[in-house]
């Protein structure tokens, strides 16, 4: 129960600027993803809520009392690491206790905690156990365990499932969410896939080079990203780019490329008026294509020449090329489809992007 | 016909080099036991002799160990050895194993340079070191005092057992410690209850080398030590067991038999813990 307040926060190793200027309020109960690719700055953002690395300037709070200078141990708070961290040399129930023996717990509460966290998890089983004897999803069990047997006011995980493989990735991360669900606490989680940080967080942060570049609702982010690296980065497979000039033609504004000429669609218009004759960056996303039929507009549609098919049963990945630019379209798994075919796509109005081609930013 | 010549190609590439090499590794110990046994008409019998048979005795005797038992101190230097040894390797992993871990561990200026200015100290050689060694051993009146080597044996051992300690911390993942500190623990409970559990096999390697380094050392034992009642093993044995050229072969072999006992009593006890030390930590 617990809100966590990151104002103007800053973190300089020697020579390098890792976190720039980060402001962000998680509230009570939340789950908050902080995403992006490696060395953009989020696992250094946990490392200063967590108290492992000094802040360089800025400040953390929790529930309103700034923690800068709290160690790690008097911020009540539980940390799950990618690695783990289980302590090798004790059994599964003596790693698990092992923060509430610093903290001087009775022993009958202990085990109660202990025993209810077991059950939670399903590793009953596994109490005498030793780190070592176990399978990588039950050390990330365990690993939780021992977050949540302490009940801190805040959790933070560290990538806790990129050591796990795919299918065993899913299944935790279904688990994650609902242990969430149920436990209620407050929880900052920091990954490098933008499927988890959309499965899992109910407010997503993407971040790049120590900067927020974008935060809001997993499908906020995904409709309305403020600019091309977040739309690039959120949604797989990524967002087609397409470099080209706005053509003013009467009222109606048109978007030309290299083999392509397509309309502006008519609510982006108006802001796009004053890049009339000029260079911006048309964005599409995968799944807003589809092989045009008869009754498509021909505005909003262009043709591509397809170079590989990916049936993927529920769907059908088209890798085309349009001029020289290379795109994806995800389609209906009818589609009888092959390499080196001429193929007209359409795609839907409402779902276009554009970019400023200097600054990047949503137009 | 492969499976035999598989055969034939384990013989010549594996056993026999290790059987060569365990022949190389042992024969001075055999030596040592075989002239511990065999009586002094047998060892002092010229090579021409027909009746001289070097590697083998049928008229084996205790003589030479009853004489060195009974005959010089060597129980004293025994003791002697045994009490230098064990303070000198307790003071330098005490040092050691804190030096090591706010080397790998603490972040503060200097800390490379540090280590490796510790590290270049250790490649003082002795044979340089004794000389004003045994100017502040004189100015301290240790001379003729366990205390001597007590004192002087760490100036090898701390920059030993540190730079020992050092690698085995780094290999322990810093998320262990870190997790210990949310958890609730000190960073000085961290170490007790996390680090050092861990890097126990590090901690008994860097002991057993430092306790073999300090029961083997000659040069600091023969300079600083004068009164025969306060020798080590290696010092006594030759000095009192050498007299002008004559060497009582004998009785030198039984010392050197007997002395070498508690080092390969050490070994064979920790040599899991051992291996495992110089092979690098447990994993995640």
């Amino acid at each position: 129960m617990a809100q966590v307040l990151l104002k103007d926060l800053n973190k300089k190793f020697d020579g390098m600027h890792a976190v720039k200027d980060v402001n962000l309020q998680i509230r009570d109960r939340e789950f908050v993803v902080l995403v992006g690719p490696s060395g953009c700055g989020k696992t250094t953002t946990l490392r200063m809520v967590a108290g492992l690395e000094d802040i360089t300037s800025g400040e953390v709070s929790i529930d309103g009392k700034v923690v800068n200078n709290l160690a790690p141990m008097d911020r009540d708070i539980a940390m799950v690491f990618q690695n783990y961290a289980l302590y090798p040399h004790m059994s599964v129930y003596d790693n698990m206790s092992f923060g509430l023996r610093m903290r001087k717990f009775e022993k009958p509460e202990i085990d109660r905690r202990v025993k209810h966290a077991a059950e939670v998890l399903g590793i009953q089983a596994l109490l005498e156990r030793r780190p070592r004897q176990l399978s990588g999803g039950q050390r990330q069990r365990v690993a939780l365990g021992r977050a949540i047997v302490r009940n801190p006011r805040v959790f933070l995980f560290d990538e806790p499932l990129s050591n796990l493989d795919a299918a065993l990735r899913v299944q935790m991360r279904v688990e994650l969410k609902r242990l969430h669900d149920r436990l209620e606490t407050t929880a900052i989680y920091v990954t490098h896939d933008q499927v988890e940080a959309m499965t899992l967080g109910d407010r997503v942060v993407v971040m790049r080079d120590g900067t927020v570049q974008q935060e809001g609702a997993p499908l906020h982010l995904y409709d309305r990203p403020a600019n091309r690296f977040v739309a690039g980065f959120i949604g797989s497979p990524a967002m087609n780019f397409l470099p080209v000039t706005v053509a003013a033609a009467g009222d109606a504004l048109w978007a030309e490329g290299p083999g392509l000429r397509v309309r502006i669609p008519p609510q982006k218009v108006e802001p796009l008026r004053r890049y009339a004759g000029q260079r911006a960056i048309l964005g599409l996303r995968p799944e807003a294509l589809r092989v045009a039929a008869g009754g498509d507009s021909a505005d909003y549609a262009f043709d591509a020449t397809v170079e590989v098919v990916e049936p993927l049963g529920s769907e059908i990945l088209l890798d085309v090329r349009v001029g020289a630019t290379p795109m994806v379209a995800r389609v209906d798994p009818g589609m009888r489809v092959s390499a080196h075919e001429r193929v007209r796509l359409a795609f839907d109005p409402a779902r276009v992007h554009l970019f400023d081609t200097g600054t990047e930013k949503a137009i | 016909m492969m499976i035999e010549g598989a055969r034939w190609k384990k013989w010549v590439w594996f056993y026999l080099p290790l059987g060569a090499f365990i022949v190389g590794l042992l024969f001075p110990f055999y030596w040592m036991a075989i002239t511990t046994l065999r009586p002094d008409i047998e060892l002092y019998r010229p090579w021409n002799s027909p009746l001289y048979k070097p590697f083998w005795t049928n008229n084996p005797t205790l003589d030479h160990i009853k004489n060195l038992l009974y005959e010089t101190l060597f129980g004293q230097w025994m003791w002697n050895t045994m009490l230098i040894a064990f303070l000198a390797t307790i003071i330098s992993l005490l040092c050691g194993v804190f030096a090591g871990y706010a080397l790998a561990r603490l972040r503060f200026r200097f800390a490379g340079t540090l280590g490796t200015t510790i590290f270049i100290t250790y490649l003082v050689p002795q044979t340089l070191l004794f000389i004003p060694l045994a100017d502040i051993i004189r100015d301290y009146r240790l001379g003729d005092t366990p205390w001597a080597l007590v004192l002087t044996y760490p100036t090898f051992l701390i920059p030993f057992c540190t730079w020992l300690m050092m690698g085995y911390f780094k290999t322990i993942p810093k998320e262990l410690e870190e997790c210990a500190r949310i958890d609730g623990a000190s960073r000085w409970q961290a170490m007790v209850y996390i680090i050092l559990p861990i890097a126990l096999p590090g901690i008994l390697s860097a002991g057993i080398f430092a306790f073999t380094l300090s029961w083997n050392e000659f040069i600091y034992a023969l300079v600083f030590l004068s009164s025969p009642e306060q020798k080590t093993v290696p010092v006594g044995v030759v000095s009192e067991l050498i007299r002008g050229d004559v060497f009582f072969w004998g009785p030198l072999m039984a010392g050197a038999l007997i002395g070498s006992i508690p080092v390969a009593i050490v070994y064979s006890f920790f040599v899991e813990h051992y291996v495992a030390g110089v092979t690098g930590s447990v994993k995640g």
